[in-house]
């Protein structure tokens, strides 16, 4: 069978085209259009500055663009998901100054100087992060949409416990918590996973926090 | 989502004095409500000020022995910090309670206490709702109300406020810190913060127009043992079909603020008096003018029986 790397046009480069074609397509007919003076105020793009996976990036953003269209649509980096677009399914979590955040609801205009790491940024095909190389040999996915999102809350969730963040079910608010299956589940609510692979999700999670403690 | 102008405030009584004057205005803290509303265009904002620069992110010890909680503290900072976790726990508990964790890294203070109802036909454009599109109706009365309000209730609405963290603070008596264009400040008993519905439910809060909140405050400590119940569909990351937070002293008495059934956090300070009666009197004080409908009625027993889980949790501690 041959290896999915050696095919000549890949999905992701296929999008990257897709993108650029709808950008071209747009200019002309925004043109077109009269405005008021309001109108003409906030499309003129708003410039902002951040940093994604170690490198400087400068952007000329609508201002409705939000945080996870940025990373999609201008920067190409299509790992990050796009679910329910309402904060519900946690496929866009991206891991923002390092905390763990629904990008699409927030905007890319609000990071300006922002650290943003996204699923490409915490490992490559070649050079995997250890959370990464665990949902593969666990099997923590199936149609794998979710995945990218979940790999990134599941980092920033052994953070939080690290940093002594309690949870809805820590027993005792005063004392560090530990990660409990219980703890894990409750932790990674915010990351649904449609096809339903949360033992397998959560057996990858505890083996990393295991390996790593 | 409506195109909108957008600035970074670089004081709080300019972003007060700047939401005044701007037609349409709003301000962005978290945007974790704001930006899920304007994607359906239920909120259409003109102009956004983004207040996120003001600094006001600290959590300060008062000097009468009470904690002052910062606007833009993230609601994961604050449920988080020892001096909550150890003397105001009822806060914690409800904090943890609420959202995700992605949810609550980016919600802040200020925000929490400024969400938007979830009642289904306030997000629905396309039925009547008076929140929404003051005038037009409310759909939900006659409609599927098993979510929503029991008390408190208008003809014009039955929504309820979602908020857990407004139920623990309305326990504690916080206040909230405002300032206005002028730059003149003023701290409202959370109580008297969020409204009842009335004729005019559109209108959620008592601040003026511009107003921003800077903080919210909370007294010297009461002591006491504190609990957080919540009873939802699922065990996580679900608003409350009842929620009851409860600080409970040795000697059986206590305060209890109920959410998930009226257009605020709910609390009868008379009815405290009957504590320790047990729930069953005390939850008849407390719910005494509800009227529920016949989707939602099961909340007054259910309100009763979380609060008797409640205080069986508050014993065994």
């Amino acid at each position: 069978m041959p290896k999915p790397v050696k095919l000549e046009v890949s999905r992701r480069h296929l999008l990257a085209a897709g993108t650029a074609t709808a950008m071209v397509g747009v200019v002309p007919g925004t043109k077109a259009q009269p405005q008021s003076s309001s109108q003409r105020l906030s499309q003129r793009p708003t410039g902002v500055a951040f940093e994604v996976n170690g490198k400087l990036r400068s952007l000329q953003v609508d201002n409705r663009t939000t945080l996870l269209d940025a990373l999609r649509e201008n920067l190409s980096l299509t790992g990050t998901k796009k679910g329910c677009d309402h904060g519900q399914c946690g496929a866009c979590t991206v891991i923002v100054n390092g905390v763990r955040i629904n990008s699409c609801l927030t905007l890319a205009v609000m990071h300006e100087g922002d650290r943003i790491t996204t699923i490409e940024g915490l490992g490559q095909p070649e050079q995997l992060h250890p959370m990464q190389a665990a949902f593969v040999k666990h099997d923590g996915y199936q149609c794998g949409y979710c995945t990218p999102g979940q790999i990134c809350s599941a980092v920033a969730v052994l953070d939080e416990i690290k940093a002594g963040i309690p949870s809805h079910v820590s027993h005792d608010l005063t004392v560090a918590p530990v990660l409990t299956n219980a703890e894990l589940r409750e932790r990674m609510s915010g990351n649904i996973c449609r096809c339903g692979a949360y033992s397998n999700i959560a057996e990858a999670i505890a083996d990393v926090a295991g390996s790593s403690t | 989502m409506k195109e909108f102008t957008y600035e970074r405030a670089t004081s709080p009584q300019e972003a007060a004095a700047k939401a005044r004057e701007t037609l349409g205005a709003k301000f962005i803290a978290g945007g974790t409500n704001l930006l899920d509303l304007m994607k359906l265009e239920i909120e259409t904002p003109q102009h956004l000020i983004d207040v996120n620069g003001l600094g006001l992110d600290k959590i300060e010890n008062t000097q009468n022995g009470g904690l002052r909680i910062g606007a833009l503290v993230r609601n994961t900072t604050l449920a988080a910090d020892m001096r909550v976790r150890k003397d105001y726990g009822v806060l914690s508990r409800a904090l943890l309670a609420g959202a995700s964790g992605q949810l609550r890294n980016k919600a802040t203070t200020a925000g929490n206490l400024l969400q938007r109802t979830r009642c289904p036909y306030f997000y629905d454009t396309n039925q009547p709702c008076n929140k929404r599109n003051p005038g037009s109706g409310c759909a939900a009365i006659e409609g599927f109300s098993r979510q929503l309000g029991v008390i408190g209730t208008s003809k014009a609405c039955i929504a309820t406020n979602p908020s857990d963290m407004a139920v623990a603070m309305r326990a504690l008596d916080a206040e909230v810190e405002t300032v206005d264009e002028m730059g003149r400040t003023r701290k409202i008993p959370i109580a008297e913060f969020h409204r009842l519905p009335g004729d005019s439910p559109h209108i959620e809060t008592t601040l003026a127009d511009g107003e921003l909140i800077t903080a919210v405050t909370l007294p010297r400590p009461v002591g006491g043992i504190h609990v957080y119940r919540k009873v939802r569909d699922r065990a996580s990351y679900a608003f409350a079909l009842v929620s009851v937070a409860a600080v409970v002293q040795r000697d059986g008495s206590g305060r209890v603020a109920v959410g998930g059934v009226a257009h605020k956090p709910w609390r009868v300070e008379d009815a405290e008096a009957d504590l320790p009666k047990g729930p069953k009197s005390f939850s008849a004080r407390l719910l005494a003018d509800a009227k529920p409908t016949t989707d939602n009625a099961f909340k007054i027993p259910l309100v009763e029986r979380t609060v008797a889980a409640a205080l069986n949790d508050a014993r065994q501690q």
